[in-house]
């Protein structure tokens, strides 16, 4: 090894406190970055190979209810390849010792083949026998949450009929690796479940027999989704067709896309955070070595050592400190990716996880932050070896000091000499104190954006289902039933109020720009479900017209006062034009909203409603669901309080996780940029803080001196640090925003106590590791080496 | 700028460093000092030239002049027939990497590397280096060669610094106060390693210091004051430094 190289490692050893801090930020940034982009990347490796070995379809689409003939048809349009035909349908279940509500999505098997489309992945027993009408395969979510295994039976109600099934399996399906309840918010393994039943004996019970209402398809390669959508609407209309769609908006994709989405943006911003710290801390750190070495390099200057030779030599430092961050970080960046994997694991389901870390990721990682780390440092290496040795040699000039502004507004007796020494240290070199406060402040920032998903989700949480849903449950009917179904509700025993709601299935079309929805029917002064305006205040539905979810002005670029074109997907399929009456704000999905009187009049149906809001006795909460379980037209029910607690519980370990990683990369950079910056004041003004002490100053009189233009700097840096981290979370919150969800900006005040909670433990971590030193300050030795 | 000592113009033979009308001007903020005000000298081969003079005097700028460490304001310093105030920084760093051994009053070592580690430092780089050993060796420092320079005594640490100018064979020998940090004791032993080079190996020397007691182990000592040369004396004999005492 080259003596320079060995120089280089000593140095290193020197300043191993600084690099460590600084290498832990590096760590950081490259484990964030590693984690998020090598989950995307393995999730989207798992789902590409699962959907491949699995056929998942390119199209889907339901309807009422074909003949079996006509899947020749369909598949004769150009650009099909494989078409499978299915019979669905939502089915109650009656869990043995699960008092609460549970809907099951049942489909069909083909009996003589194996499926071509969505096939299933069986982690346990067997499918169903064919024509048995009693056994079932449950997805795999579901069986866990109930310890489902094969031989396990409960209670479903298909058609009207009470069944007892039994599991002879366990699968998991490409088409259902997020399970979500039609209309739910987030997953709920105990409440839904998938189930899958051989085709003739579902057939039969729902007089599906020759006949289907769900279907898939793949394209043949160059085939147009757009174009065989719509032929297959065509056909597909006459038999009730509710629409085709590809799969971009089928839900279990939807959600993964969206999924990949947010991790790409995080990997986007974490990452940048940590890598401008590290360059900005490297910046501060080896401007230092290289002014203390000032005389090493006027010597290895003067035996004919290039200045590119010496630039190369600190740049090589430079880069050995990246290089031990980004090793650390990788190793760091897996184990993270695998905790992150995991936790999507609970929420979709893969049959297994495929880890990828691509070359190309963790080069993009070394390569951006050696490329900022260099550029960080190269000018004040470039301007200290660049000077001619003889000057080089010559001591540095003292630093220039002068009377701060705070001093000319402070009258002189207020600031007391060592606070002087503080604020004529920081204004000598305001940029350097503006990167430290910036520092910090990230540290914060991190924190903000970490903890202000939990604070928005509570907020939607108590948006969507405190003060628009007021119900206690929610009854949905198989059909849109008469308005007499209303009174059947009202008469059970234990139901104190019920309203009645309708749901229809649409297509809105603005222009050439349409949106597949639902338009919800609302009872007029209606209480249980209310509609919210931009600001939050109950909104009167209109006699006429749709309110429309505010998303929709960017989806369909509508106002209100212009009309749409409302196709109904159901029924007598009407299409009609219809005024926007107003907007309303919702975070979650995209609706219409109309009065239950005029929808029903746009679909010329009499009073029909799909569902009903009802308020209970808590007490008989039981014993209503018992009876809603039997009564053959109600499809499901829905418990308001279920909702919101499985809502926390599915996101509480998510939330912890992220809590967890950035309460940790917070203090990291806290203490990283802290502990930094006292260690080289330290260096620097040793020699002056030594001589006060020999003076008469006591250890508390000079730490008060470094340490509290840290304190200062921490204090300024923690209102910036909240600034950051609210523009960090609108930006996160756009970025990640679509048809899906909104997120609003809403930061609790024990957000920002916990962020600065943690920039200050830290800084005062890193203080008192300084303070440590300070105490033990050499005055003889101190003063005797020479500057 | 050519860098092989033989190359020499056929009017300056014999004479290793031509110094004409040399001055040189600090700017320091708005004050102006006056270094050095038209310096005329030569410097023999295999000279060993004392120059004395008190601080601020100027001995340390003529002598980081003629080493390829500053440049001048005016005038002009030929090494071996070139032009020293023409070159290019290049060409003044390959003067200095293959030309020039340099010893500073403050040892400049590299605290983090031993002394045989400090040698090899500039044996690295340069053409045909004597082995680091060896020049410990010349300096009496075999015992020393794995100590780090916190570990060695200030007249130890000038040796090693002697040892690292001379382990590359270099041209010419430049030192700028020695012996100013040192003991009388331990400054005799590092001149004698001095002498000692200058003597086996006929590398011209120049000694910079303000101790005229020095001057009688040189073949000329230079006197200068306020930027001039004031007088020019040729020792009978030169006196081993071990004779000397101040």
């Amino acid at each position: 090894m080259k003596s320079l190289d060995k120089k280089l490692f000593r140095d290193l050893w020197h300043m191993k406190g600084q690099a460590l801090a600084i290498v832990l930020v590096i760590m950081s940034g490259i484990s964030t970055f590693i984690m998020f982009l090598s989950v995307m990347d393995s999730l989207m490796l798992t789902r590409g190979r699962f959907y491949g070995e699995h056929g998942f379809a390119d199209v889907f689409a339901n309807c009422k209810r074909a003949p079996e003939s006509l899947k020749e048809r369909i598949a004769a349009i150009p650009g099909v390849a494989l078409v499978e035909t299915r019979v669905a349908a939502e089915v109650k279940l009656d869990i043995p010792d699960f008092s609460e509500p549970v809907t099951g999505h049942l489909v069909s098997l083909p009996d003589d083949r194996p499926p071509l489309l969505n096939t299933l992945y069986l982690r346990e027993g067997r499918l169903p026998e064919p024509w048995r009408d009693n056994e079932v395969v449950v997805s795999e979510a579901f069986a866990e949450a109930h310890r489902f295994h094969p031989g396990s039976s409960f209670g479903a109600v298909i058609n009207g009929r009470w069944k007892t099934l039994t599991v002879s399996g366990i699968a998991l399906s490409p088409e259902f690796v997020l399970a979500v309840r039609p209309g739910a918010i987030s997953p709920d393994f105990k409440r839904y479940g998938i189930l899958w039943m051989g085709r003739k004996a579902l057939g039969r019970a729902y007089d599906m027999e020759g006949a289907f209402n769900d279907l898939s398809l793949t394209l043949s390669p160059g085939g147009d989704a757009g174009e065989v959508i719509r032929r297959l609407d065509r056909v597909l209309d006459r038999y009730g067709g509710f629409g085709a769609y590809s799969r971009k908006d089928q839900m279990s994709h939807r959600f993964l896309s969206e999924e990949f989405k947010q991790l790409q943006q995080f990997a986007r911003i974490f990452p940048l955070i940590f890598i401008g710290v590290a360059a900005f801390l490297l910046n501060v750190v080896i401007s230092r070595t290289v002014a203390t070495q000032r005389e090493q390099i006027a010597a290895l200057k003067a035996f004919g050592y290039t200045t590119t030779d010496v630039a190369v030599h600190f740049v090589k430092l430079v880069l050995l400190v990246v290089a031990l961050g980004t090793i650390a970080g990788i190793l760091l960046g897996i184990r993270l990716s695998h905790g992150l994997g995991n936790i999507y694991m609970e929420f979709y389901r893969f049959p297994y996880f495929l880890y990828v870390l691509r070359p190309g990721v963790v080069g993009l990682a070394a390569g951006i932050t050696g490329g900022a780390a260099v550029l960080g440092t190269i000018h004040s290496v470039w301007k200290a070896v660049r000077i001619s040795p003889a000057q080089a040699m010559r001591p540095e000039e003292p630093a220039q000091y002068r009377k701060t502004v705070a001093e000319r507004i402070i009258p002189a007796g207020i600031l007391s000499q060592p606070t002087r020494i503080i604020l004529r240290n920081l204004e000598r070199r305001p940029v350097k104190a503006f990167l430290s406060i910036a520092g910090i402040a990230m540290a914060c920032a991190i924190m903000v954006v970490g903890e202000f998903f939990g604070d928005t989700v509570n907020y939607m949480v108590d948006i969507q289902f405190r003060r628009v849903h007021r119900e206690d449950m929610t009854v949905t009917f198989i059909d849109a039933t008469s308005g007499k179904a209303l009174h059947e509700l009202q008469g059970m025993r234990g139901v104190e109020y019920a309203e009645p709601f309708r749901t229809v299935s649409v297509r809105l079309r603005s222009a050439n720009r349409t949106y597949r929805t639902a338009i919800r029917g609302i009872a007029k002064e209606s209480s249980l479900y209310r509609l919210l305006d931009e600001d939050f205040r109950v909104k009167a539905m209109p006699e006429a017209g749709i309110v429309l979810t505010d998303y929709f002005s960017k989806v369909l670029g509508v106002r209100p006062g212009e009309n749409i074109i409302v196709e109904v997907l159901e029924g007598g399929r009407p299409v009609r034009t219809v005024p926007v009456a107003g907007f309303i704000r919702e975070y979650l999905g995209l609706m219409g909203y109309m009065d239950l009187d005029a929808l029903n009049r746009l679909m010329r149906e009499g009073h029909a409603i799909s569902g009903a809001s009802i308020t209970v006795d808590e007490r008989l909460q039981p014993s209503i669901y018992r009876t809603l379980v039997e009564m053959p037209r109600v499809a499901g029910a829905v418990v308001r309080k279920d909702e919101i607690r499985n809502f926390y519980d599915t996101q509480a370990e998510s939330m912890l996780f992220f809590t967890f990683v950035a309460t940790i990369l917070a203090g990291v950079i806290a203490f990283g940029v802290v502990y930094n910056s006292a260690r080289i004041s330290l260096a620097e003004r040793g020699r002056e803080l030594a001589s006060l002490r020999v003076l008469g100053y006591t250890r508390g009189e000079i730490s008060y001196i470094l340490l509290g233009e840290l304190g200062l700097l921490t204090l300024l840096a923690i209102p910036l640090g909240f600034l950051f981290g609210r523009w960090l979370s609108d930006y996160v919150a756009v970025a990640i925003e679509s048809d899906l969800f909104r997120i609003p900006i809403v930061i609790e005040s024990a957000t920002y106590s916990l962020a600065a909670s943690v920039v200050v433990v830290s800084a005062a971590v890193s203080g008192l590791i300084v303070r440590h030193r300070l105490d033990h300050l050499d005055l003889v030795e101190v003063l005797k080496t020479r500057e | 700028m050519n860098t092989t000592a033989q190359h020499a113009g056929s009017e300056t033979a014999g004479i290793v460093f031509q110094v004409r009308g040399l001055t040189k001007v600090y700017e320091m903020g708005e004050v102006k000092v006056q270094a050095l005000r038209g310096v005329d000298w030569d410097l023999a081969e295999g000279e060993l030239i004392v120059l004395l003079g008190p601080s601020g005097s100027g001995k340390s700028t003529l002598l980081n002049i003629m080493g390829g460490l500053d440049t001048a304001s005016g005038g002009t310093v030929t090494y071996r027939g070139k032009e020293l105030t023409l070159a290019t920084e290049q060409e003044l760093t390959e003067y200095r990497r293959f030309q020039v051994g340099f010893v500073f009053q403050f040892y400049n070592l590299i605290p983090s590397l031993t002394a045989r580690e400090n040698v090899s430092v500039v044996t690295e780089i340069a053409k045909e280096p004597m082995e680091p050993e060896n020049a410990l060796a010349l300096v009496g420092l075999s015992e020393r060669l794995d100590h780090f320079p916190s570990q060695l005594s200030g007249g130890e640490q000038q040796r090693i610094a002697i040892a690292r100018a001379i382990s590359k064979n270099p041209a010419v020998l430049l030192c700028d106060e020695p012996t100013g940090a040192l003991d009388s004791q331990t400054g005799v032993v590092v001149l004698e390693a001095l002498e000692r080079v200058n003597r086996e190996l006929g590398t011209p020397t120049v000694i910079i210091t303000h101790n005229a007691d020095i001057a009688a182990m040189a073949d000329r000592v230079v006197h200068l004051s306020n930027g001039m040369i004031v007088n020019i004396a040729t020792n009978a004999a030169r006196r081993p430094p071990a004779e000397l005492r101040w």
